[in-house]
């Protein structure tokens, strides 16, 4: 199967991936595009996406710009291939822990409609809307190649989920960072992916 | 001084004490007074057993002996920091890790002292070598289980944590790094309060003991200072192993978290990531 609509190099090459529960399962994702995933509660939408982020054991060939997984260290193919999961963790005391005041070329807390001041926040303080947006912000500085999603707009209202829409194709137009989008919202995928992919148990069927 | 020897009547009457609070706890209905009376009586027997088994080794002094007791103080020991967790390391790892760290920093530590400070001959006489080995070996035993227990409850409480770390490129150990501390401390800090008011708050055992058998209490005292140190030392080394592979343990050679390496515990709640 393959999410490509443009004829981009291919950024993330996946062949027969399995684990005890998903696959045996194919894509190729291209610079710059955006794969929708979506399906059932427990269909293991999210169970693939920890796969490709190498956070769970699994079967296959998986291939970032040309380049077996298993060239580079675990923490290298993390940071390219950035997971955000659903629920998102923070540690430490304030937000400026984890990111960064200012960083040309990144996007502020005022892109995703967060108060700028949110830096000096305690990590403790943060609802779940404003973890969920704090942590593309995270994510972004990586400036990963693949950005995987979970449900990422899930606690958050119209306004805040058009803007964090905005910010990840802002990002994949000039990182040429490829996203797969795992979401319940069909019109939300329409809107961000160009193809999208529906798992049942842990196999992709046809939408 | 000389040694007052005890009679058989000085310790009916220490028991007897025993005896009147099991008595007294039976209105209370503590449930305590059988446990009490069966661990004094167990406690009896024990120590006039090994007080014979010590008898007979100091009498023959033959390496192989003393090496055949101190595997055997090995073997409880690790089975001992198996016993004490929650949620120990399943496999040959759960039951290895705690007699290797004790092996690797105990034993090493013994026979260096033997050797080198202590001296006597020789070097592996019994009548040093067994009582240093057994205060060695219990207080290097409490810090490992406890270290390790720290260790994979915290881990296993936060293991969101530490996968969140590790999405953000950090290495095993980086992801780690507050537990580990967590599981440092949690075995060193007893062992560092026990030395830090040894001889203000309480006189240590073994210094109460030479001093009752007789030794000058400055004597006593520099023997005292000489099994802190030793105690600080092996429960440290011992406490740094078992850290160390423990931590390995839990991640496999692409630096997942791996969990499911603990066992059941012993609630029967699943020591698996909880999604």
């Amino acid at each position: 199967m393959s999410g490509s609509t443009r004829s981009s190099a291919p950024r993330l090459r996946v062949a027969g991936l399995c684990t005890a529960i998903i696959g045996p399962l194919d894509l190729v994702l291209r610079e710059g595009e955006c794969l929708g995933l979506t399906g059932a509660s427990g269909s293991g939408k999210s169970r693939l996406l920890r796969a490709l982020a190498d956070l769970d054991p699994s079967q296959g060939r998986v291939r970032l710009d040309g380049q077996p997984r298993e060239a580079l260290s675990a923490p290298q193919w993390r940071r390219r291939v950035g997971y955000i999961p659903a629920y998102s963790e923070w540690w430490g005391v304030t937000v400026g822990e984890h990111i960064a005041v200012s960083q040309s070329g990144m996007p502020g807390p005022e892109a995703l409609l967060l108060d700028p001041d949110i830096l000096t926040a305690r990590c403790d303080d943060l609802s779940s809307g404003e973890r969920q947006r704090l942590a593309l912000l995270r994510q972004l500085q990586c400036q990963p190649d693949v950005l995987l999603l979970d449900e990422p707009t899930a606690n958050l209202d119209a306004r805040a989920t058009e803007a964090y829409e905005a910010v990840v194709a802002a990002a994949r137009a000039r990182l040429g960072m490829a996203v797969i989008w795992v979401s319940h919202d069909r019109a939300q995928l329409a809107r961000v992916a160009a193809a999208v992919i529906v798992l049942e148990r842990g196999r992709p069927v046809t939408p | 001084m000389s040694l007052i020897h005890l009679t058989a009547w000085d310790l009916a009457l220490a028991a007897a004490l025993v005896v009147a609070l099991g008595v007294l706890s039976v209105p209370m209905r503590l449930g305590l007074a059988r446990p009490l009376l069966i661990a004094a009586a167990r406690a009896a027997i024990q120590l006039y057993l090994i007080g014979l088994v010590l008898n007979a080794l100091f009498g023959a002094v033959r390496w192989y002996w003393v090496a055949l007791t101190a595997l055997i103080m090995l073997a409880a020991a690790g089975y001992e920091v198996y016993a004490r967790q929650q949620k120990p390391f399943a496999g040959w790892f759960g039951v290895a890790i705690g007699p290797l760290s004790l092996f690797v920093s105990s034993f090493a530590i013994v026979v260096l002292t033997l050797t080198v400070v202590v001296a006597p001959t020789p070097w592996y006489h019994p009548q040093y070598a067994i009582p240093v080995l057994g205060m060695l070996l219990g207080n290097t035993m409490t810090g490992v289980a406890l270290a390790l227990d720290r260790l994979t409850d915290g881990m296993r409480r936060d293991c969101a944590g530490i996968e969140g770390r590790l999405l953000l490129g950090q290495t095993a150990r980086q992801a780690t790094l507050t537990h580990r501390q967590a599981a440092w401390r949690a075995a060193l800090v007893p062992t560092l309060n026990a030395m830090a008011t040894a001889g203000i708050v309480s006189l240590p055992g073994m210094m109460t003991g030479q001093i009752l058998a007789g030794s000058p209490p400055v004597e006593a005292a520099k023997y005292q200072w000489l099994i802190l140190l030793l105690i600080v030392a092996g429960t440290g080394f011992g406490v740094m192993i078992a850290v160390e592979w423990g931590c390995r343990r839990l991640f496999d050679d692409r630096q997942r978290l791996r969990l499911e390496r603990l066992r059941t515990d012993r609630n029967g709640v699943s020591a698996g990531k909880p999604h």
